[in-house]
């Protein structure tokens, strides 16, 4: 029974590892795509057929070019930065649901790497360390673009994760738990929280952006100011991490979008296609249904980089602290006195 | 109506200075309406053309390599009369005339034709003073549809009549259509 357990788990970690492999290497080619063809341009097409081989030239690419290291007395920490940002890129989705159960050889297997019951706050701890990947890159580089950009991502993640843990708070008192699978669970058919908390996904997705430093709010890297931001003097595959650390964590962002508020797995007419199919092909479905929202999650944010200019500094800090913080405190005060109405 | 209010495109906003109201503070509006105009764009035709295997048409007036004419009967036109070369600014023509032997008749169409014909595209400014020049027709920059290649060797850019003259088969062509 043991050693079922340890298998299992281990599938489902390597797949979980692969499939954001996956998704971030070709969120890089979407990102592509999607840029030429909103600027009425075709994108990158020469690498296979339609361009579908270009992360890995580009992968290529970056393994044959020179590690650079600039003269900068912290080596040790020129070297983790990179390291840290990918690492808390990939932690977060040890403990996101993929799927209800699977039943395998007489097994009900949960599609989740850990089913912890502080998940919640174990997403929100490794979001706030994944702030020191660049922060410590960005100071370690000893160039003052790369510290002014670290400087901006530490003060505008430490803005925004207050907004964004409190937007989350009332979803948690919806639900009375932190387990991201009985968040999922609560969810089913078509009660998804995205109806009853409208204001508090909007604030949600808004920190999300923040959070992953997406335009509008990339000022941590804006090529006109700051020549690149914190990967100014990174080059070959420690640049690559960060970049890729950054597709990464957008992909896991924007499962966390699908599972808090678009209902995870569930689709409407789940039971009955669990009633006349079958649970297994139900739950298959779900994954799938997983993955398309989490397609049309990373479309949105690729969409709205081309749309939007990027925020200036005081307008990035008036709408995190004045704006959605008061805003978020609101959301919770009404959910509360909705949930007390209810009793 | 006063002349600053006319608009003859009809696109003329006035600009003022007003304070926006609430839900134009709040952008949504505006960030809705620019995300439906980038989504139009997905689907609008692509502008790129993907260049080695697609070509943009040339212009009917676009001055580019230079050729010298065929007749109707697939015999050059020219005459290695050297006005050309004369009214060429860049001094980029030279060519050498010989006489036509009896045999050569299909092969000229005048008494005197060019040995040798060259032009040094490194020279050539492409201005077409030598195609007004042209006494008999004979030299044409729009008729080849061609563009001189960059090459990394200048002895590669002087062009003799292996270049220059109409190609065979296009001569061929011409005569068909003529028919």
């Amino acid at each position: 029974m043991e050693e079922a357990i340890i298998i299992e788990k281990s599938v489902i970690i390597v797949a979980v590892f692969a499939i954001t492999m996956l998704f971030a290497m070709y969120c890089t080619l979407a990102e592509r795509k999607i840029a030429a063809w909103i600027q009425d341009r075709r994108g990158p097409n020469r690498a296979g057929p339609g361009g579908m081989l270009q992360p890995l030239a580009d992968g290529l690419k970056l393994f044959a070019k020179e590690e650079f290291m600039p003269n900068t007395p912290n080596t040790f920490l020129f070297v983790l930065g990179p390291f840290i940002s990918m690492t808390m890129a990939l932690m977060t989705s040890a403990v996101i649901p993929w799927g209800d159960t699977l039943e395998i050889a007489g097994r009900k297997v949960i599609l989740q790497a850990a089913d912890i019951n502080v998940a919640m706050l174990y997403v929100f701890a490794v979001l706030s360390v994944s702030v020191y990947g660049i922060m410590i890159g960005g100071w370690a580089s000893n160039n003052k673009y790369s510290l002014i950009s670290a400087m901006r991502v530490a003060s505008q993640m430490i803005s925004y994760e207050i907004a964004m843990g409190l937007s989350i708070v009332a979803i948690l008192m919806m639900h009375s738990s932190m387990s991201l699978r009985e968040i999922a669970a609560g969810q089913h058919e078509m009660h998804w929280n995205i109806f009853y908390q409208p204001l508090g996904f909007f604030i949600f997705l808004i920190c999300s952006f923040a959070e992953t430093n997406r335009t509008p709010f990339d000022l941590a890297e804006c090529e006109q100011e700051l020549i690149g931001g914190y990967h100014t003097e990174y080059s070959s595959m420690r640049m690559g991490f960060f970049l890729f650390a950054e597709y990464a964590a957008m992909f896991i962002s924007s499962t966390l979008l699908a599972v808090l508020y678009l209902g995870a797995y569930n689709y409407p007419g789940m039971t009955w296609a669990a009633e006349n199919w079958g649970e297994n092909t139900a739950n298959i479905i779900g994954i799938a249904v997983l993955f398309i929202k989490i397609c049309f999650f990373i479309f949105l944010y690729m969409w709205v980089r081309w749309t939007i200019p990027r925020f200036r500094y005081d307008q990035l800090m008036n709408l995190g602290w004045k704006t959605l913080i008061p805003l978020a405190i609101l959301n919770i005060v009404v959910t509360a006195v909705v949930l007390l109405l209810n009793r | 109506m006063s002349i600053q209010n006319t608009s003859l495109s009809g696109r003329k906003k006035q600009v003022s200075n007003k304070e926006m109201t609430l839900g134009e503070r709040l952008y949504i509006g505006a960030i809705a309406g620019g995300m439906a105009t980038t989504f139009k764009h997905l689907f609008k035709k692509k502008v790129t053309i993907n260049y080695p295997e697609e070509t943009r048409p040339f212009s009917p007036v676009y001055r580019g390599q230079h050729m010298l004419m065929r007749d109707e009967e697939g015999r050059e036109r020219c005459t290695a009369c050297g006005l050309c070369a004369l009214s060429c600014p860049a001094e980029a023509i030279t060519m050498k005339a010989a006489e036509r032997k009896p045999e050569e008749k299909h092969l000229y169409r005048e008494e005197k034709y060019a040995e040798i014909y060259e032009i040094n595209m490194l020279r050539c400014i492409y201005c077409g003073l030598c195609e007004e020049a042209c006494p008999k027709q004979a030299i044409y920059l729009t008729k080849s549809k061609k563009i001189v290649k960059a090459d990394t060797n200048r002895e590669h850019f002087i062009f003799g009549k292996e270049q220059l003259v109409m190609p065979l088969d296009q001569a061929i062509q011409n005569t068909a259509k003529s028919e």
